[in-house]
């Protein structure tokens, strides 16, 4: 999980995962496109697959790198924990403005 | 039970909001007087529990909230008042103290009356950078994690739309 955004924490990386959804992208066409030299790219990469954000696909000579869905999905999970705090506090201030208001009626 | 919004703003805002079923000094008091604090400020269906809760509810004063994970080390959450004018208006900084390196946001609270008995809650937390902000909130309840929260966001649910 760690490795998952440890991997999205740095700025190009991150740019990298954006620009794959619009598609699977060779090497050459995401260090052009970022204004990247290949081998900082192909680094970057290689941290991406080992955190399961980026896939690679073999099509004829070319080596496509597409987005992996099972990184993505540990970070929704996370998401929606954060969300989770936030609704799970406010629900409990709801009880205690309920319990306030109970009060103040007697 | 009304329902929580929580959405990011530009690179270095969140906005939480809701809907509370009493008027704003109600609410006001609820989310200021520690007392009341301590009774929701810790999520506890995580499993998180108030250990301390303090809070000078003045301009100028100062808070701090302690909050304990399992068996985890406690961990506190502390600032300043900026503003205080209850029941509609409330600004404060907090610091995540693990974090404190990384400075704190301000906190701009609203609470609107809507109808007769009714209060709209908006939260508006800005950090200094968004770097911190990234940092600050994605030690919501697990360190050292960072994540740019709005993108994500915004790519995984488009993710899971196509996936769909």
């Amino acid at each position: 999980m760690i490795e998952t955004f440890t991997a999205l924490s740095e700025p190009n990386r991150l740019r990298i995962v954006e620009l794959l959804r619009d598609g699977p992208q060779a090497v050459g066409v995401i260090a052009d496109t970022l204004g990247l030299n290949q081998p900082q790219v192909s680094k970057h990469l290689n941290t991406l697959k080992k955190a399961h954000l980026v896939e690679v696909e073999a099509k004829a000579q070319q080596r496509l790198y597409r987005l992996d869905m099972q990184g993505l999905q540990l970070i929704d999970q996370w998401l929606d924990r954060y969300r989770r705090i936030w609704t799970d506090r406010l629900d409990q201030l709801d009880d205690v403005i309920a319990d306030m208001t109970r009060k103040q009626e007697e | 039970m009304n329902t929580t919004d929580m959405t990011t703003e530009g690179d270095d805002a969140i906005v939480i909001s809701r809907t509370f079923n009493a008027p704003p000094r109600i609410v006001f008091e609820a989310w200021t007087n520690a007392d009341f604090v301590k009774k929701w400020w810790a999520p506890k269906a995580l499993g998180a529990q108030m250990v301390s809760c303090e809070a000078d509810v003045r301009e100028g004063g100062g808070y701090r909230y302690v909050i304990q994970s399992g068996d985890q080390p406690p961990f506190a959450f502390s600032g300043n008042y900026i503003e205080v004018s209850a029941p509609s208006r409330l600004v404060y900084t907090q610091a995540f103290e693990p974090m404190a390196d990384a400075g704190y946001a301000t906190v701009t609270v609203t609470f609107e009356a809507v109808g007769a008995n009714q209060t709209r809650m908006v939260s508006h937390e800005r950090y200094p950078t968004a770097e911190v902000r990234e940092m600050v909130l994605s030690t919501g309840m697990e360190k050292g994690m960072r994540i740019t929260m709005d993108q994500l966001d915004e790519l995984v649910s488009e993710l899971q739309a196509a996936g769909e």
